[in-house]
């Protein structure tokens, strides 16, 4: 049986991978799973010098899911290399950067500090609707990530996923915007848009006012846009909103994902990335699955 | 460092100590590592409240593996664990959060200032640090407290847990409305204490919080012009509890050496800090 998947020239042990932002670097969920286990750890995502992030409240739980709007706090790319990628390296599973900024230049200053890491991919989050200053932009302008994707690939040299947003009016053509200018895959979906006011003290939920909605409650959505995403595009699909366990999983390989992040329902399993492993090789065991290549964009008209 | 886990516990007991404040005592491994001033996440059932609730122990005993927690009904989550009938499980996942330094007491004065929900987080510490508490350390540690004052703050006569606190330390209380103790805050009550014990300089070498912020924060004015340490419990919305998903940040006077700028998260660094160390 072959679980093995290969995104942008990089093989990894399974699909099954972090979602940014809901595991840090992998060491909170050291004590909870074996991360060797992993296809690949994706971690928060990390900009040229540190953020302080929105203030607090950042997170409110809705139904089947949560809103958050940690406004990308992050330590900086320095001590991020030296800190968190000698920590994964100890382990036998692939890194995922995830890669923030507010301007094209930012962006570029951290994917440059990486160049010589021992990382295996940059994934570029154009998409959190959590910084004001026009990270929002690049995900919902085709022609902002076309430039955007188009630079960082110049500077790049680590294979380049990039993570849409679905915020826009057509995924079809976000995917395929990025696809013809360069990237080597692209993940989806980060957070819908959201808000929550609390009717007791009749104020937002969230300092922030807004936050990305993510959990099961949004899983329909993410199937529909990554089977969207995957009919529009060639290279490699990485999908996730709201997998909590191997079927949901299974679904998104299925609508055409190559691989699967788990996301905020690190929260509430934290098993739940090592599950899904468990599960997925159990489903292909028991349908007689050789290769997961076969579940991979395998939905029946 | 102990392992966190997911687990379940069992209630053994579930009992009303106020209007909307349950007694809930669980039967659950996690009973035999706890400290102080941690706490715990409990999982509603239902795949809608998907967020596990941080709870604070209120006791634990090692021995027979039951931890206690003490809670106030607030919303969905509260609501379904106070249902909870003998027999029946709830996941956790603990033990969560650094603690009170009950080390750092040993032989010295202690005062313990709680307010409102914040009292049943010091009642384990007050076992531990009192001559007079039932609670052991573990691990070779030792070191009781040479006195132990607790200053509890109420809203009203629903003065919760204070038999017990009255058990093992010296306890003075306040009620906002005046119906029992002194009328006023806890703070009042401590500059009454302060007044009454005229001779002595200070009336504590080391001081543990928890409580609503505006406490929290006339106690660390408190213990600044006294000249004595302060630990003070925070409070934050959580969502992972565990460090990763940086929701529970407080604001930090210096820079903090894991997120690298003023902002250090309230479930793993926390939730107690010293008093200096927080801009509250
Ligand atoms: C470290 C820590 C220790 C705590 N210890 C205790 C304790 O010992 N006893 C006690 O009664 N309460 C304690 N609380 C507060 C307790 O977590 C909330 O009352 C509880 O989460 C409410 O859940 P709910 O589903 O009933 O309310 P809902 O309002 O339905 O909850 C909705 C969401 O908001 C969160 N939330 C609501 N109120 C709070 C709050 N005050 N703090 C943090 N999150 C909140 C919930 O966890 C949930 O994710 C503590 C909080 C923290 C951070
Ligand atoms: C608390 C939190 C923090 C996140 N931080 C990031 C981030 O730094 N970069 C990023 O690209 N996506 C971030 N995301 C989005 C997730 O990676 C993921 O795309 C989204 O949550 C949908 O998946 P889920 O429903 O499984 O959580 C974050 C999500 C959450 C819940
Ligand atoms: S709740 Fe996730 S970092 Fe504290």
């Amino acid at each position: 049986m072959n679980t093995k998947v290969t995104i942008a020239g990089v093989e990894l042990k399974n699909p099954v991978m972090t979602a940014s932002g809901t595991f840090g670097s992998g060491m909170e969920y050291e004590e909870f799973v074996d991360i060797n286990r992993l296809g690949a750890v994706v971690t928060k995502g990390v900009s040229a010098v540190p953020w302080p992030g929105n203030e607090t409240p950042r997170v409110a739980e809705t139904y089947g899911g949560m809103l958050n709007a940690i406004g990308l706090q992050n330590p900086g790319i320095d001590l991020f290399i030296e800190r968190d990628i000698p920590f994964l390296r100890e382990f036998d599973t692939k890194i995922i950067v995830n890669v923030a900024g507010h301007t094209i230049p930012e962006y570029v200053a951290v994917v440059e500090k990486l160049s010589d890491q021992p990382v295996d991919l940059l994934e570029i989050n154009v998409s959190c609707p959590n910084v004001k200053e026009g990270g929002i932009a690049f995900g919902q302008d085709p022609r902002a990530l076309d430039e955007i994707t188009r630079e960082i690939k110049r500077h790049a040299k680590q294979p380049v996923i990039m993570k849409l947003s679905p915020n826009v009016t057509s995924i079809a053509l976000m995917a395929r915007t990025a696809e013809m200018a360069g990237a080597d895959a692209i993940s989806l979906i980060n957070t819908i848009t959201g808000m929550q006011i609390d009717i007791r003290s009749r104020k937002f939920a969230l300092a922030n006012k807004t936050g990305g909605l993510s959990g099961p409650a949004i899983k329909p959505i993410a199937v529909r846009m990554v089977y969207q995403a995957a009919q529009a595009v060639s290279i490699p699909v990485i999908g996730m909103g709201g997998i909590a366990n191997a079927d949901d999983a299974i679904e998104f390989l299925l609508a055409g994902a190559t691989g699967v992040a788990v996301g905020m329902m690190n929260f509430h399993n934290p098993y739940a990335t090592t599950e899904v492993i468990e599960g997925l090789e159990e489903y292909m065991e028991q349908n007689g699955v050789e290769d997961v290549a076969e579940l991979i964009g395998g939905v029946k008209e | 460092m102990v392992r966190r886990k997911k687990t379940i516990g069992r209630v053994v007991s579930q009992t009303m100590l106020a209007e909307d404040i349950l007694d809930l005592r669980l039967e659950t491994f996690l009973a035999s590592d706890v400290m102080p001033g941690q706490f715990v996440g409990v999982y509603p059932a239902g795949a809608d409240a998907l967020l596990p609730r941080p709870i604070s122990v209120c006791d634990a005993d090692r021995e027979a593996h039951v931890l206690r927690l003490v809670y106030r009904l607030t919303g969905r989550g509260t609501t379904e664990f106070a249902l909870k009938q003998p027999g029946e499980v709830l996941e956790m996942i603990g033990p969560l959060g650094n603690g009170f330094p009950v080390e750092e007491a040993a032989g010295k004065r202690v005062l313990l200032i709680g307010g409102g929900i914040g009292i049943p987080p010091l009642y384990f510490t007050a076992s531990l640090l009192s001559p007079e508490g039932t609670r052991e350390y573990t691990g070779g540690r030792s070191g009781k407290a040479s006195s132990i004052t607790s200053v509890l703050g109420y809203k009203n006569i629903q003065t919760f847990m204070a038999p017990q606190f009255a058990e093992i330390t010296d306890l003075y209380l306040a009620t906002e409305d005046g119906s029992a103790g002194y009328g006023g805050t806890d703070l009042d009550a401590l500059f009454e204490i302060g007044r009454r014990r005229e001779g002595s300089e200070t009336v504590a070498d080391i001081i543990f919080a928890c409580g609503p912020s505006p406490m929290l924060k006339a106690v660390k004015e408190y213990a600044l012009i006294q000249g004595v340490p302060a630990y003070l419990s925070l409070e934050e919305r959580m969502a992972c509890g565990v460090g990763a998903c940086l929701a529970c940040v407080c604001k930090t006077r210096n820079v903090d050496a894991h997120s690298n700028v003023h902002n250090a998260r309230v479930c793993t660094d926390g939730p107690v800090f010293p008093a200096r160390e927080v801009v509250l």
